[in-house]
């Protein structure tokens, strides 16, 4: 039963890191940016729940009202003003900017919050929890992030399959010049791209924020674990990504499970031996 | 007012002159054939009209605006539409997604469904909506270059050897298609090397060579004037 629990754990921790891989995902497939930012830019999402939530008194969840348009309005002026800049045939300036971004971010975030490490309070949503076996405790917060990731990755798929604006997306993916020539202007179609990506950012953001301490720093190790979700599960593909979230969420709740040490260890070794045996992920998008 | 006015075009990439003193006027309701032999520049001059390619000097009227300046997808929503010598499916998405592509972000984005369903009637696509672009034949490819260059609701169609590579039977049809199109109040211009289907559309030629403009007019006449020989024939046209 110990095992069992280990491994639903596991698979809701996994909402979270799908929530961490969509964003990154949802950019990489459109514009084939890696934006080395990513992880800062949710805890930079989370700092900003910090402060509204200290200005209103909102509940976390409620906060993301205000926090998603926000990151959403602030990814739109990224694109337009810094990134569609520096896009180009060569993929090394994107990503040199974006590794910018991020050493810039997290500095902002020392200067104006200081090191210490915070939390956001859900209130009895953290603490409560559903027994789903004997043994098998299911607490509300992992299983409503996991929900969430799901009905995210599921209103994307919605959004890309079945709406005009992913269909502008697929298209300018697939060949941009041709997209253009077809009235599609590739600058306002990223820019619309990062500002669906950083209204995920936010999400995961005050989900992380809710359930452990966060720090100014801790950016770049979300960003690994966005990765690698993104590539066990196969670019391109949002569903793969869920299931390379929860691999990694599983095999990080094994090796914590063999002993305490081994958790991102075990995590790592998954992706290592993934990527060896499948280079192009589990689910490679089909083309 | 001339639909289409390129003023004196110049375009070279090095030493290589692609366009040179290039000037023509087309009218609304026009159907306007380009021949050239290959390398002439007639590709390059379509990249100019739609705006992937920007001229060194000169500069690009259409329907009485300065468009020189503005990017390929602000000349579309204006009503400036291609296809491609080679066709590029978006090859991921669906028949129907590819023209639908082109009807939302087109000229008209009134009806985008209703009209990336006409257009599939009209181009014979209908039976093949679900299938996916990358999947297609080179006729089907063909087919669906010239339906999204519809669906986007152009005033200036500009088609890039559409007829190169089909049977006669499947060229027929495409005329068929072409002269609907224009009969319905599309203005055209069709770079084309099937000079038999070119000629039996066609109001005026157009012949380039060397990014210059050699003559144009009346098809007959061009087609029989001693400069096209001396293109198509080499020196014994002149012997």
């Amino acid at each position: 039963m110990e095992w069992i629990n280990v491994i639903v754990q596991g698979v809701l921790i996994g909402g979270l890191y799908a929530l961490f891989a969509a964003g990154l995902s949802l950019i990489f497939g459109v514009m084939r940016l890696v934006n080395i930012a990513h992880g800062d830019f949710i805890v930079g999402a989370a700092y900003l729940a910090m402060v509204v939530i200290q200005a209103t008194g909102l509940h976390p969840l409620a906060s993301l009202f205000l926090v998603v348009p926000a990151m959403a309005a602030i990814g739109y002026a990224i694109q337009l003003g810094l990134l569609n800049r520096v896009l180009g045939n060569d993929i090394l300036p994107p990503l040199i900017v974006t590794f910018g971004l991020s050493i810039i971010l997290q500095n902002l975030l020392l200067t104006g919050f200081s090191a210490d490490s915070r939390k956001l309070n859900a209130g009895a949503l953290e603490t409560q929890s559903l027994a789903v076996l004997p043994g098998v405790d299911v607490g509300y917060l992992p299983l409503l992030t996991f929900v969430a990731a799901v009905a995210l990755i599921a209103g994307l798929q919605y959004l890309f399959y079945h709406t005009a604006m992913g269909r502008a997306f697929r298209a300018t993916s697939d060949d941009g010049e041709i997209a253009q020539i077809m009235g599609l202007d590739n600058r306002r179609v990223f820019a619309w791209a990062m500002s669906l990506s950083m209204s995920v950012v936010a999400i995961a953001g005050v989900f992380l924020a809710i359930r452990a301490n966060f720090d100014p720093f801790m950016g770049p190790s979300r960003l690994i674990f966005g990765f690698e979700a993104v590539i066990i599960g196969g670019l391109g593909n949002l569903w793969g990504t869920l299931a390379g979230g929860v691999i990694l969420g599983v095999a990080q709740g094994l090796g914590a499970q063999i002993d305490p040490g081994w958790q991102l260890l075990a995590g790592h070794i998954a992706f290592l031996v993934i990527l060896a045996v499948k280079p192009r992920g589990l689910f490679p998008r089909i083309d | 007012m001339a639909l289409l006015d390129l003023q004196d075009l110049q375009k070279s990439y090095g030493a290589l002159a692609v366009t040179q003193n290039f000037s023509l006027t087309v009218e609304a309701g026009d159907l306007v054939g380009i021949l050239g032999p290959n390398g002439a520049g007639k590709t390059t001059l379509f990249n100019q009209i739609t705006g992937t390619v920007r001229p060194d000097h000169g500069a690009v009227w259409f329907d009485g605006e300065n468009v020189t300046q503005l990017d390929a997808s602000r000349r579309c929503q204006r009503g400036i539409a291609r296809s491609f010598q080679v066709p590029h499916p978006f090859v991921g998405m669906t028949v129907y997604e590819n023209i639908l592509v082109g009807a939302t972000f087109g000229r008209s984005t009134f009806d985008p469904r209703k009209l990336a369903l006409d257009v599939m009637d009209k181009t014979g696509m209908g039976a093949k909506a679900n299938k996916l672009a990358g999947s297609l034949t080179l006729l089907d490819r063909k087919r669906l270059e010239m339906a999204r260059a519809l669906a986007a609701d152009p005033k200036l169609l500009l088609l890039d050897e559409i007829a190169g590579g089909l049977t006669d039977s499947e060229c027929i049809s495409l005329l068929d298609t072409i002269r609907d199109v224009h009969a319905a109040g599309v203005t055209i211009i069709w770079i084309e090397h099937v000079v038999h289907a070119l000629m039996s559309v066609a109001k005026r030629l157009v012949v380039v060579d060397f990014g210059r403009k050699v003559t144009e007019g009346d098809p007959a006449e061009v087609m029989a004037s001693p400069e096209v020989k001396s293109i198509y024939m080499g020196e014994d046209a002149h012997g």
